[in-house]
């Protein structure tokens, strides 16, 4: 089948396999930040956006994105570069295997609630799955960045 | 592994109905478990582009499309206020965000799984089901059918005067609950629903008026007592019955102590 799909502004035809999930169509595509970590939906490695929402490209298939506009980490570098100093200033990336996926689920957490509190931070991230961390330098990283976005607004 | 041959995207109901007769084809809601599974299915049934993945509110009822996500379920400001929060309860601790963006209520409804939380909560709000096919009925009886290819549409939430409370037991955060434990007051007769037993949810109302004269500590116990001696539990690797029952003694109390008996 032909599909359609925007990925990070660039149109791309293709024929596909019916089964062909997004993870794969993406990979493919040059965009390696998409991870294959669970392959349950649990994990949150593979995440990238739909139409600006937060999905698991493993557990999408690419037919179903026809005609949507996807978004991966490669096409947020500038979004992404502020807010990963911050991760980095903590050593919260660790490994690194799974920062792709959590990079995008929390740049969709700020841009669906800019001040987020701890607890809406946590339950926001719970998707993600992060096997080194602890996930405490990470929650530093995420306040700390939410402070000086708030102090440079001031 | 799932191995699709075809995808068609319907353009009508009677189109989809008329494809998932046939045996070797299914619909696909979100498919996060379908996709668990080691199926090979000739012909998948997309339902998206249907406008089915909308909430319409009105005065008197929730109208809600089966390819509504758990995510809009969640987010649904007029979902917050009439189930007083129950619904954002019962949704906000299956997996991550970006699984519930991709959950079809559909999916999870038609589904009927023996760990829903979504089964649980629709049953204590006194959901219908619409059929393509059967047409309307109530969730808690379409819960105990067994599997046949008519097309789950939506549900219809009324608007009736309740109180609900939604309450899950899981091993470790994001995990499949241990069990679910809704109860709710409508039209005056209040239910404790249970589900992830493992097995279908299913109801216990207090037909016995053990709550009638007000919810006591001493009559949330008692009731909380009956549910679990009416429902049946089962073992699997997350929990023994025995466990499970004494879950359904602990939440159920403490549910029906939160409703506190005023309706709104």
């Amino acid at each position: 089948m032909k599909v359609t799909v925007t990925v990070n502004g660039r149109k791309i035809q293709e024929e596909i396999e019916c089964d062909l999930l997004l993870i794969d169509f993406l990979r493919s595509h040059g965009c390696m930040s998409v991870k294959r970590g669970c392959e349950t939906s649990n994990c949150g490695l593979c995440t990238v956006m739909m139409d600006g929402r937060p999905v698991l490209s493993c557990s999408v298939l690419t037919a179903r994105a026809d005609g949507h506009t996807i978004e991966t980490l490669e096409g947020l570098q500038e979004e992404a570069e502020e807010f990963g100093a911050f991760i980095a200033d903590q050593g919260a990336e660790q490994c690194g295997f799974c920062n792709p996926g959590f990079m995008m689920n929390a740049l969709a957490l700020f841009r669906e609630n800019p001040e987020p509190d701890v607890d809406e931070i946590k339950e926001y991230l719970a998707g993600n799955l992060c096997r080194c961390s602890g996930y405490e330098g990470q929650l530093r990283g995420i306040l700390n960045f939410l402070e000086w976005k708030k102090e440079a607004k001031r | 592994m799932l191995t699709i041959q075809e995808y068609v995207k319907a353009e009508s109901l009677e189109q989809a109905y008329e494809l998932n007769q046939k045996k070797t084809n299914r619909i696909i809601g979100g498919m996060l478990w379908m996709k668990m599974s080691p199926l090979n299915i000739k012909t998948a049934i997309d339902l998206s582009g249907l406008g089915l993945d909308q909430i319409e509110e009105t005065q008197e009822e929730f109208r809600i499309g089966c390819m509504v996500t758990l995510r809009q379920l969640e987010t649904h400001p007029g979902l917050e206020a009439y189930t007083g929060g129950s619904m954002k309860e019962s949704l906000r601790h299956i997996v991550g965000v970006q699984f519930r963006n991709l959950a079809t209520v559909g999916g999870s409804i038609y589904g009927r799984f023996g760990f829903s939380d979504v089964l649980t909560e629709f049953m204590a709000l006194g959901a219908e089901v619409e059929l393509f096919h059967g047409g309307r009925m109530p969730l808690e009886e379409f819960a105990k059918l067994p599997y046949d290819k008519d097309i789950l549409v939506g549900l219809i939430l009324k608007k009736v005067p309740q109180n609900s409370v939604y309450l899950s037991m899981r091993n470790t955060r994001t995990d499949f609950p241990v069990l679910t434990c809704a109860v709710s007051r409508r039209e005056g007769m209040t239910g404790a629903f249970i589900g992830a037993r493992p097995g279908r949810a299913v109801a216990v109302y207090d037909r016995a008026g053990l709550l009638k004269s007000g919810i006591t500590d001493a009559a949330a116990r008692e009731f909380a007592a009956y549910a679990a001696e009416q429902t049946v539990t089962g073992s699997n690797k997350r929990a023994q019955a025995e466990y499970r029952t004494h879950l359904i003694r602990v939440l159920t109390r403490r549910a029906c102590q939160q409703l506190g008996g005023e309706t709104k």
